[in-house]
């Protein structure tokens, strides 16, 4: 459950990172960065800004266990997803 | 299991993992997740289709970033509004609430208005400059599969947010039924930041 005034000013902080990952995300597309750098840098700060609106905002970092694990399992099964696909795409 | 059985009874209530009054927010969860399985498919598939492809425009180049970067900015946005207003009925704050979900409601509406205006540009204009028809390129189908269903996670999103609004107006609904529909609208986001840098970015 939220509170008070220090939750809400926490909360502007979260809207500020997010923002400004977003603006470096968007930045980094035009510096012609070679391809495999470029991806993992936008992976890396999509996860990093879908974990912050999932902890902070979704109060999951606040929550008991059991909701973080019902939100970590489709994630776990995504990765297996992709590794059984893997083997239909690999030799590209 | 017996074993499970007998230590489970003899918990006290309280150190049960869920207490009855966060059964709401389970439920919203396990739809979650779900749904996160029903993206993450749609995801994989597109990044699947992409990669085995050998050729694909640069998404960026064909879509342009400058509104969807906006549109990005515009749900980043309305989360936070979705916070406040969760924060300022706990209070007991119902003007405060009202202002507040009323611009999270105008924000999911004007962010569809985008999608809508993006969409005719791309189908009425862009695409048929560069020679991509809808129905035989997988770079459109798969552009239009994960936005559109998002886009209609936003549409729904849209007219729950108004019934909480209504429903808390007429004294039915508290912050708990707000918190639980403000996990979905923060879902809406936290799956177009997503879709931001998979489909627009990459």
């Amino acid at each position: 459950m939220a509170s008070t005034a220090h939750s809400q000013n926490n909360y502007i902080k979260i809207f500020i990172i997010l923002s400004v990952l977003t603006v470096i995300e968007v930045g980094i597309t035009f510096l012609g960065l070679p391809k495999m750098l470029l991806a993992t840098l936008l992976v890396t700060f999509a996860v990093w800004k879908a974990a912050l609106v999932a902890m902070h905002f979704m109060h999951l970092k606040f929550e008991k266990t059991t909701l973080t694990i019902v939100a970590l399992v489709p994630f776990a099964l995504c990765v297996f997803l992709i590794l059984m696909l893997l083997p239909d795409i690999y030799p590209h | 299991m017996s074993e499970a059985v007998a230590v489970h009874e003899g918990a006290e209530p309280a150190e049960t993992p869920l207490t009855p009054e966060s059964w709401g927010k389970l439920g919203m969860w396990l739809f979650l997740a779900g749904d996160a399985m029903s993206f993450g498919g749609l995801i994989v598939g597109y990044g699947l289709l992409r990669y085995a492809s050998n050729k694909w425009p640069v998404p960026k180049d064909v879509l342009g970033i400058n509104l969807t970067a906006f549109m990005t900015f515009l749900l980043i946005v309305s989360s936070v509004w979705m916070v406040l207003a969760l924060a300022a009925i706990q209070e007991g704050n119902k003007a405060r609430f009202q202002k507040f979900l009323g611009l999270v409601i105008l924000g999911g509406a004007l962010f569809l208005g985008c999608q809508a205006y993006e969409w005719t540009h791309l189908l009425g204009h862009r695409l048929p400059e560069l020679g991509i028809a809808f129905s035989n390129n997988l770079f459109a189908t798969t552009f239009f599969v994960l936005t559109g269903f998002h886009g209609m996670h936003v549409t729904g999103g849209v007219i729950y947010n108004s019934c909480v609004l209504a429903a808390v107006s007429r004294g039915r609904y508290q912050a708990k039924h707000v918190e639980i529909a403000g996990l979905y609208w923060h879902f809406v986001d936290l799956v177009w930041i997503l879709i931001f840098t998979f489909v627009y970015l990459l």
